[in-house]
């Protein structure tokens, strides 16, 4: 009943800011109060799900079964995850746009909360056509407010990014509908009986190539990641956010929702291509990201470098690489948020991200600083942060696979420090520039955006037994796929 | 039966009150008659009346399609006094035509015997011409028109020798017999009878634009009067597709396997062909007329698998295809109205002075394009699955490819609305009449996504 609640209060919501007058300073209010309260529904479903894990109700209500939708939703230790990740960093995300005021502010909120609907749609239900029909629904609120608020040449990026993507799904479409002829008795999408298809190794390839290319799209995976930089550059701040905190864990949910549970066979034969790519990915970002000297582009580079490692991990389908991959995804997302959300402190004071023209910042406010610099150690992945757990038993997932894919895996880590450091030590320190001279430091607004985010990476970083305790029995019954 | 009986009536009155030029009376009394006919066209769901030695068959099919028909007939008169404001000319007779012309598509719908299948058709293409040409005095109009009137006739032409051949091989025109002569041959059809199927086939893919025999629909489409492209590209293709589906599903059916290779061509074909010319259109009315040819392919996919649910999801399709082409049009019509021209440019900008009119156009964009989780997506992605099932692995790989196609041009003039560069072009001028019946289209095709398997379940 309450997982029903948190698809249904965000999308009220967004209805609500859409119907109402463009009041900007209300409207963010409601649309602020709508994602707490489903934060806090959140939790409460939680709870629920703590009691008891594996028994978890499916929610499947009457009414649209008369009208022929088969529409259920339910919860495991991977949704619960997710949707603890999603619900806490959208309160953040719509809290951190209150400083901008650009035209038409209510669509931008209902636009954002549309997307909660259809990604909390995506984390929990338990029917791939609706997976399917949500993963969609999710691209439209994304295309509006990257074209209509986004930076220059939005048009062409944007629509760009939407095609890409769209091609994608319909691949993942074809297979889908393949998969649903090929379900035993009565055809069905329900996920349970789409792990139960028996598939001839052939049929398997293609049908993994399908789902590969739309979630390697998506998340994104070295070759099909050139419209990330660009994309991430030109969107608003807060698309930016949604884009790199959570919609790119939609690719790594399917991956580990269809693609390792359907296709043990065909990952047997081309498993050790995805994890040659995803690793590439990592080391050329990483690489371009030392040259960069923009700071939002940098940025964007070292998420496509993080998750290229959560791929590697994915793929390597042992059971720390999954641990890994799924706490990662947590860290992942809560990190760039509050690398993205610095950003935009600096761009908001400075007008400008252009690395050379600031330095500095330090000195005129130190508790930005402060926050600053444990966010990026947390993106770099130092022992005592969440990123550290997550890329630990990363490499550890790939080492098990191969050793020396492992060791250039690493290099991620080595990579991230020099890109990471640089950047800080540039932007923050040295003499302050004519950017800079009038740097304030941080509100008390900006303040409660960081201080959940750096709450976080401590607690996932010193004691993540909660979060891996929930990733655990999830990671289990993906393996069993392999036995 | 009643349905057409009450549209004669309907049209008659028109005229004759045109004629007394009563114009004011003329919009209502055609809304009132249309709905009066639907009512009567429905009450006749689930009696299967036979009439005029079974000429005439009243089934669920062809009240559902011609119910569509009436719909359309209701959709196009909503718009037409926006679109014919200010017109000094008498309208009753393009009025008349329209109705005519649905009398001729619900024939086209019901019939149980090949030569009112022709009568049908005739009354229906022989509407579409003159209609085409009812801008008497635009040159593009007189064009549509005569080129109309040729290649159908030609078209037309092709169909009548089908159907003598397939009459003189079995002795009968009417549906159910022609079958029992294919059944009774055990196997050794002949040739001459093969012939008559092949060139009644050509005709009707004439009819539906199909590849090769789309040529005529691009300069056709673009020439006649917005409205009754509108008309013309919904209406025509409703009742051919139902003819069509008819002909395969009774008359033909135990050929079916014979036929197959042939639709599959033709479809492909439609869809490639439909989808790759509709890339390269800048003209927003030729863009539609390539893009309802790529529709046609999609339409055949359905009669290439024909299986038990077939004709619901070809109604479905039909349903949706429908409102979103008529929602397209209304907002083409009125951009043209104001800034008198169909050229992408024209939407520059849209979306900050008619918000409603732009999200309209996206939403019918999308439906034809299949995202969901509108009605566009539903229909395509359950025709896919009627196809998986029977096998077609490529067909679906390449409808598949031809909905990535479409995606780019259909997007073109949501990308132009919304994209606020260019002049600053001032608000357009629409009625609450237009707002309301827009609206009205746009949340039927949001609903009509979450309900497919109601309609589908009707057949």
């Amino acid at each position: 009943m309450l997982i029903g609640l948190l698809i249904t209060i965000p999308l009220l919501t967004s209805l609500l800011l859409f119907a109402l007058k463009d009041r900007p300073a209300v409207n963010r209010k409601i649309a602020l109060g709508s994602s707490l309260i489903t934060f806090v529904i959140a939790g409460m479903v939680l709870v629920q799900y703590l009691a008891d894990p594996m028994g978890y109700p499916v929610f499947h209500p009457e009414i649209f079964h008369s009208l022929g939708i088969e529409f259920s939703l339910g919860l495991d230790g991977l949704s619960m995850l997710i949707i603890l990740l999603t619900t806490f960093l959208f309160p953040i995300i719509i809290y951190s746009g209150f400083g901008n005021e650009t035209e038409r502010r209510s669509s931008f909120y209902a636009l954002l909360l549309l997307m909660e609907m259809a990604l909390i749609g995506v984390f929990t239900t338990t029917d791939i056509l609706l997976f399917y029909i949500f993963w969609e629904i999710a691209l439209i609120p994304i295309f509006f407010v990257a074209i209509l608020w986004g930076g220059e040449n939005a048009k062409f990026i944007t629509f760009k990014f939407f095609m890409y993507t769209l091609v994608g799904g319909l691949f993942m479409l074809v297979a889908i509908v393949f998969l649903y002829v090929k379900t035993p008795g009565p055809h069905s999408f329900a996920f349970a009986d789409f792990y139960k298809v028996v598939l001839d190794p052939s049929a398997q390839k293609w049908l993994f190539l399908a789902f590969f290319l739309a979630f390697a799209i998506k998340i994104p995976i070295f070759p099909f990641h050139t419209w990330q930089p660009d994309l991430y550059f030109t969107a608003p701040t807060q698309g930016t956010m949604l884009l790199a905190g959570i919609m790119l864990k939609m690719g790594v949910y399917g991956l580990l929702r269809f693609v390792l549970p359907l296709f043990p066979g065909a990952l047997n034969d081309l498993g050790l291509y995805a994890i040659l790519l995803s690793i590439t990915g990592i080391v050329y970002a990483s690489v371009i990201a030392i040259r960069q000297n923009e700071l939002k582009r940098l940025i964007a580079y070292s998420s496509l470098a993080h998750v290229g490692l959560i791929a590697a991990g994915v793929f390597s389908r042992t059971f720390n690489g999954l641990e890994g991959a799924m706490l990662q995804m947590i860290s992942h997302g809560v990190n760039i948020v509050g690398l993205f959300f610095c950003y935009e402190i600096i761009v908001r004071r400075t007008k400008t991200g252009n690395i050379a023209s600031l330095g500095g910042i330090a000195a005129k406010a130190p508790v930005f600083s402060a926050f600053f610099m444990i966010i990026l150690l947390g993106s770099i992945s130092l022992p005592l942060t969440n990123s550290f757990i997550g890329e630990f038993l990363l490499l550890l997932g790939v080492f098990e696979y191969n050793g020396y894919l492992a060791a250039v895996a690493g290099l991620t880590i080595i990579l991230s420090a020099v890109y990471m450091l640089r950047m800080y030590q540039h932007t923050m320190y040295g003499e302050v520039k004519e950017a800079t001279a009038g740097f304030t430091d941080l509100t008390r607004q900006e303040i409660a955006v960081l201080v959940p985010i750096v709450l976080i990476i401590l607690w996932i970083g010193i004691y993540p037994h909660l979060f891996l305790g929930l990733a655990e029995p999830a990671v289990k019954s993906i393996l069993a796929f392999y036995h | 039966m009643k349905a057409i009986v009450a549209l004669t009536i309907l049209a008659v009155l028109v005229m004759f009150f045109g004629v007394r030029k009563m114009k004011k009376v003329l919009l209502p009394l055609i809304f009132v008659g249309l709905i009066i006919t639907m009512i009567l066209n429905i009450r006749e769901w689930g009696t299967s009346v036979h009439y005029f030695n079974e000429m005439f068959v009243a089934d669920n099919f062809s009240i559902a399609f011609s119910s569509i028909l009436i719909l359309i007939g209701i959709l196009i008169f909503m718009f037409a006094n926006i679109y014919y404001k200010g017109v000094e000319r008498p309208l009753e007779d393009i009025y008349a035509l329209i109705l005519f012309a649905l009398i001729g598509g619900i024939v086209m719908a019901s019939f149980g015997n090949l030569i009112l299948f022709f009568v049908g058709l005739e009354t229906l293409s022989i509407s579409f011409y003159v209609l085409a040409g009812s801008k008497k005095f635009d040159i593009a109009s007189n064009e549509a028109a005569m080129k109309y009137f040729l290649t159908g006739s030609f078209a037309t032409g092709f169909l009548l020798f089908g159907i003598a051949l397939v009459y003189g091989v079995s002795g009968s025109f009417n549906l159910e017999a022609i079958n029992a002569y294919v059944v009774s041959c055990h196997g050794s059809v002949p040739m001459l009878f093969i012939a008559g199927m092949l060139l009644i086939f050509i005709g009707m893919s004439f009819k539906i634009a199909a590849v090769p025999f789309h040529f005529w629909s691009p300069d056709v489409y673009t020439g006649s009067p917005t409205l009754i492209t509108a008309f013309m590209t919904t209406a025509g293709k409703v009742a051919s597709v139902a003819a069509f589906y008819r002909l395969i599903s009774i008359a033909f059916i135990s050929l079916h396997s014979e036929l197959v290779a042939t639709l599959t061509v033709i479809s492909v074909a439609t869809i490639v062909v439909g989808n790759l010319s509709a890339v390269y259109q800048d003209n927003l009315k030729r863009m539609f007329a390539y893009s309802g040819v790529a529709q046609s392919g999609y339409l055949l996919m359905a009669m290439i698998v024909l299986g038990p649910k077939s004709a619901g999801i070809l109604l479905f399709f039909v349903l949706s295809y429908v409102i979103s082409t008529i929602t397209a049009f209304a907002v083409l019509m009125l951009i043209r109205e104001e800034r008198g021209t169909f050229f992408i440019p024209a939407f520059r900008g849209l979306a900050k002075n008619n918000p409603v009119e732009a999200f309209a156009m996206a939403i019918a964009m999308m439906s034809l394009a299949g995202i969901p989780p509108l009605a566009g997506f539903m229909a395509k992605y359950n025709l896919f699955v009627l196809a998986a099932e029977g096998g077609y692995t490529w067909l679906v790989v390449v409808a598949i490819i031809g909905s990535m196609i479409s995606i780019y041009f259909y997007f073109k003039p949501i990308l132009a609305s919304y994209f606020s560069e260019g002049e600053p072009q001032h608000k357009i001028e629409s009625s609450i009449n237009f707002k309301f019946n827009i609206i009205i289209c746009t949340i039927l095709m949001i609903v009509l996504g979450f309900l497919p398997q109601v309609i589908i379940n009707l057949l």
